[in-house]
């Protein structure tokens, strides 16, 4: 018996909002993890005068960074719901290379970083190229 | 700004972040490969396969990429460390040519040069976003010391 494979089963619209869910978790997890250890500081000043065990304290004590780990969390498990449903091939590199594109724009509106031309640039190149090294 | 480079202490917690990401997933996808498929009816062989060797280097190597990312979100843009780090996907496939003898196809080769000029963009400029501080915003620091002392 011949089973039907995932792409033949699942619409492109269903797939895009697969590889939607995937990104948009991600870069919520990851804007809150970089939000969180901006708000804890240096981790290597706060390793130098406490010790490893107050740079432990430190994080584990910040709730937002629990709040991007457990983010962090439902994008890896929706990404295996997304590869049960898809091929690696379109999920990874898509995955992957958007995740850099919408971190650029979440990390300028949400955390006021400066995402001058040269950073956008690096954004583009580097996730074409993750594409199309992972593709 | 001399205070916004990195040390070569910070860039090499950069290339931890860089290297140790796709060599775990490395190890974790070559123990995974080597054992017998596990279903969720035999959950106790998913608990056995984290003391295989390959997948408990894996495991530490995954470990000290996210100890490694979160020291370098401490002191380096969001925006900049994941296209700095994003030089770990050249590293792998360099070490899948010349350690695994794989060949690498010309897409490829176009996506290892666009990644290192992209790397090349990004570590050219400042690592952190300035923030105003009383040091270099002239307004915060004549408002400090039109404080009156109390």
């Amino acid at each position: 018996m011949i089973l039907p494979t995932p792409a033949i089963t699942t619409g492109p619209w269903a797939a895009a909002a697969m590889i939607a869910a995937v990104v948009l978790l991600s870069t919520t997890g990851e804007v809150l993890t970089a939000a969180a250890m901006k708000s804890i500081g240096d981790l290597d000043d706060i390793r130098a005068q406490s010790g490893m065990k107050g740079a432990i304290k430190a994080v584990v004590t910040c709730p937002l960074f629990f709040a991007g780990v457990s983010f962090l969390a439902l994008a890896f498990f929706s990404l295996l719901f997304a590869l049960n449903h898809l091929s690696l091939s379109l999920v990874a590199p898509a995955s992957a290379s958007l995740t850099l594109v919408t971190n650029a724009i979440a990390g300028k509106i949400f955390l006021k970083e400066n995402v001058d031309k040269r950073r956008w640039a690096s954004a583009v190149f580097v996730c074409i190229g993750v594409y199309l090294l992972a593709h | 700004m001399a205070h916004h480079r990195l040390s070569p202490h910070q860039w090499m917690i950069l290339g931890l972040v860089a290297v140790c990401a796709p060599l775990g997933d490395t190890c974790l996808s070559r123990g995974m490969t080597h054992l017998p498929a596990i279903t969720l009816g035999h959950p106790v062989t998913l608990v056995a396969a984290v003391f295989t060797p390959w997948i408990a280097v894996g495991i530490a190597l995954l470990i000290g990429f996210f100890a490694s990312y979160l020291t370098a979100l401490s002191w380096a843009d969001l925006t900049f460390v994941l296209p700095a780090t994003a030089f770990g996907n050249v590293i792998v496939a360099f070490l899948s040519k010349f350690w695994l003898h794989e060949s690498i196809s010309w897409q490829r080769w176009t996506g290892i040069i666009l990644i290192t000029m992209g790397v090349g963009f990004v570590a050219q400029g400042p690592a952190v976003t300035e923030r105003p501080t009383p040091s270099n915003n002239p307004q915060a620091a004549e408002a400090i010391e039109e404080e009156p002392v109390r």
